[in-house]
C-alpha cells in the first residue's frame, strides 16, 4: 500500500494538492448548481425535445417571402439608425462631460503635480455621474424608457445615448490625459481659455484616437441596438422576439442571418474608416 | 490635398447618415420637452423613490443576486470545459477537417448574442435560471474556444514532443507537456469572461432566464417602481463590486 502510494506520488508529486483543490472547488460550486437549477435532464424530456425539434425543423427553409423581407429590411435600417442616432446624442453629452472631467485642462496642475482641491471637488461629481450612466446596462435603460416613452425605437435611442455617453465621456477624458501635455500647458500658461486650449493644444494630438474609439463604440452600439428590441425598443430584436413567440422558425433563421450580416457590415465599415485614419 | 478632399467627402457622408437616421426614426424628442411630457417623466421618475428596503424584499434581492452569481459561475465553468475540448479540435490537433468544422461552430456560437441564446434556451429548457446558464455557456464556449485555441497554437511544442519521444502516451504528453504552459492563460481568459458574464447574467432575466433581471422585469411590469429601484441599485452595486474586485486582483497579479 505504502509502496503503491509512493509510486503514485513519484509519478506526479503535485497529485494530492491538485485533487484537494478540485474537491474544494466542487464543494464550493455545489450550492451554485442548486441555485442555477442545474438540471440537464429537462433538456431531454420528451415534451421539450418535441417542442424544440419542431421549432428547429422550421428553421429550414428561411422565410423569404416579399412581405417579410420588406419588414426585415425596414427593421435592419431601423437598427442601424438607432445606433447612429444614439451615438450622436451620446456625443452631445459625452464631449462636454469629458472636458469637465479631464485633468488635462486643469490650471492648478501647472504649478504643482497635484490638482487643486477645488478642481477635484468639481470634477468628481462629473466622473461619478459618468460612472453611474455607464454601469447600468443599456438594456436596463431601454426597459425603463420603454415604460416612459412607449414601445418603439425612441426608447432604444435614449438608452444608447445614456449608456454610451457614460463610456465615451470617461474614455475621452482618459485619452485627453494621455496625449503629450506640453502644448496644452504652454497655451494655458500663456493665458488662453480652456476651450481654445482643448482645440489647439489637445485635439490635434488626440483626434485620431478619439475618432477611432468612437467608431469602435458605434460598432458596439449596432450590436446593442439589435438586442435592445427584446424589451420592446424596436429594430431587429423586436422581430426576433415576436417570431420566437410565434414559433416561426423560418423567420427566426432569416432574422438571425440578417443580424450576422449586419454585424459583419458594421465591423467592415468601422475597420475601413479606422484604417483610413491611421 | 486629394486626401483632404476625400476626408471632407467622408465627413459629409457621415453627416448625411446621421441626419437620415433621425429622419428615418421620426424621433420626436420635442415631445419629451413639452410641459406635459416633462411632468409625465417627472412623475415616472419620482415613483422610483424611495427604493423599497423592507427586509423581506432585501432577502429576495439577496437570493436574486446569489442566483445571478450562480448562473454566471456555472455558465462560465461549462463554457471553459467545452471550450477546452473544442479548442483541441480548433487548434488542429485532430486533423484539418475537424479544425475547419470546429472553427465554424465556434464562430456561430460566438456571433449569436447571449440574450438571443437565452430566448432560445427558454424554449428548450423552460423559464428559470437554467436557461440563462445554458445561454451563457453557449455564447462563452464560442469565445473561450477561440481564445483557448490561439493559446494552444502559440505555446511551444518542445516539452510535449520531448515527452512523446521519451515514450509517454499522447494524453500524458498533453497533460504534462502542453497543459502547464497554457493553463495560466486559459485561467485568466476564463476569469475575464466570468467578470463579463456576471454583468450579462444580471440582464438575461429580461427574457425569463432567472436572476436579478427577471425580478426587474416583473416588478416593472407590475408598476412596482420602488421595488424596481432597489433591484437596479442591487445590480449597480454588483457591477461596481465586480469591477473593483477584478481591478484589485489585476493590480496584484500584474
Amino acid at each position: 500500500m505504502i509502496r503503491q502510494s509512493s509510486q503514485w506520488q513519484s509519478r506526479d508529486p503535485a497529485a494530492l494538492p491538485r485533487a484537494l483543490i478540485t474537491l474544494l472547488l466542487i464543494a464550493l460550486l455545489w450550492p451554485g448548481l442548486q441555485l442555477a437549477e442545474f438540471r440537464p435532464q429537462v433538456l431531454f424530456n420528451s415534451q421539450n425535445l418535441d417542442t424544440m425539434g419542431r421549432f428547429l425543423a422550421g428553421f429550414w427553409p428561411p422565410a423569404l417571402d416579399a412581405d417579410f423581407l420588406r419588414l426585415l429590411g425596414k427593421a435592419t435600417l431601423e437598427t442601424l439608425a438607432m445606433a447612429t442616432a444614439g451615438m450622436t446624442l451620446a456625443l452631445l453629452l459625452a464631449i462636454p462631460a469629458a472636458l469637465l472631467a479631464t485633468r488635462a485642462l486643469s490650471v492648478s496642475r501647472l504649478l504643482s503635480d497635484r490638482a487643486g482641491v477645488l478642481g477635484q471637488f468639481l470634477r468628481y461629481p462629473v466622473r461619478l455621474l459618468l460612472m453611474v450612466l455607464r454601469s447600468i446596462p443599456e438594456i436596463v435603460w431601454a426597459l425603463l424608457f420603454v415604460r416612459a416613452v412607449g414601445l418603439g425605437p425612441t426608447a432604444g435611442v435614449l438608452a444608447i445615448a445614456i449608456t454610451y455617453s457614460g463610456m465615451l465621456g470617461k474614455v475621452y477624458a482618459e485619452i485627453l490625459e494621455s496625449v503629450d501635455p506640453a502644448p496644452a500647458r504652454a497655451l494655458l500658461l500663456a493665458g488662453s481659455s480652456r476651450l481654445s486650449v482643448f482645440f489647439y493644444g489637445l485635439l490635434p494630438n488626440a483626434a485620431q484616437e478619439l475618432t477611432s474609439y468612437t467608431l469602435y463604440r458605434w460598432e458596439c452600439a449596432v450590436r446593442a441596438s439589435v438586442v435592445m428590441g427584446f424589451v420592446g425598443a424596436g429594430g431587429l430584436g423586436q422581430m426576433i422576439d415576436l417570431s420566437l413567440r410565434m414559433f416561426a422558425g423560418g423567420e427566426v433563421a432569416s432574422i438571425l442571418m440578417t443580424f450576422l450580416l449586419l454585424v459583419l457590415l458594421a465591423d467592415q465599415i468601422s475597420l475601413q474608416l479606422r484604417r483610413r485614419l491611421a | 490635398m486629394k486626401r483632404a478632399g476625400g476626408n471632407l467627402f467622408i465627413l459629409c457622408l457621415l453627416l448625411v447618415a446621421i441626419a437620415a437616421s433621425f429622419i428615418w426614426l421620426q424621433l420626436d424628442l420635442s415631445a419629451l420637452l413639452t410641459a406635459d411630457g416633462r411632468r409625465q417623466m417627472h412623475d415616472y421618475a419620482a415613483a422610483f423613490f424611495p427604493p423599497d428596503t423592507s427586509p423581506a424584499w432585501l432577502l429576495k434581492l439577496w437570493r436574486g443576486a446569489l442566483e445571478t452569481l450562480a448562473i454566471s459561475a456555472i455558465g462560465t465553468l461549462l463554457a471553459a470545459l467545452f471550450g477546452a475540448l473544442l479548442s483541441l479540435l480548433a487548434a488542429g490537433r485532430m486533423g484539418a477537417a475537424a479544425r475547419v468544422v470546429c472553427r465554424l461552430l465556434l464562430n456561430a456560437l460566438r456571433s449569436v448574442p447571449e440574450l438571443v441564446w437565452a430566448a432560445l434556451m427558454v424554449l428548450a429548457a423552460g423559464l428559470g435560471p437554467f436557461a440563462g446558464t445554458l445561454a451563457l455557456a453557449l455564447h462563452t464556449t464560442g469565445v473561450l474556444g477561440r481564445l483557448f485555441a490561439e493559446a494552444l497554437e502559440n505555446t511551444p511544442s518542445a516539452p510535449a514532443q520531448a515527452l512523446r519521444e521519451a515514450g509517454s502516451g499522447r494524453v500524458a504528453a498533453f497533460v504534462y507537456g502542453t497543459l502547464p504552459g497554457v493553463l495560466p492563460q486559459w485561467l485568466s481568459y476564463t476569469l475575464y469572461r466570468w467578470e463579463n458574464n456576471i454583468r450579462m447574467a444580471a440582464v438575461l432575466g429580461f427574457v425569463g432566464a432567472g436572476g436579478l433581471g427577471q425580478m426587474l422585469h416583473v416588478t416593472l411590469s407590475l408598476f412596482q417602481q420602488s421595488k424596481a429601484a432597489s433591484v437596479i441599485l442591487a445590480m449597480l452595486a454588483m457591477v461596481l463590486l465586480v469591477d473593483a474586485l477584478s481591478g484589485w486582483i489585476r493590480a496584484r497579479l500584474g
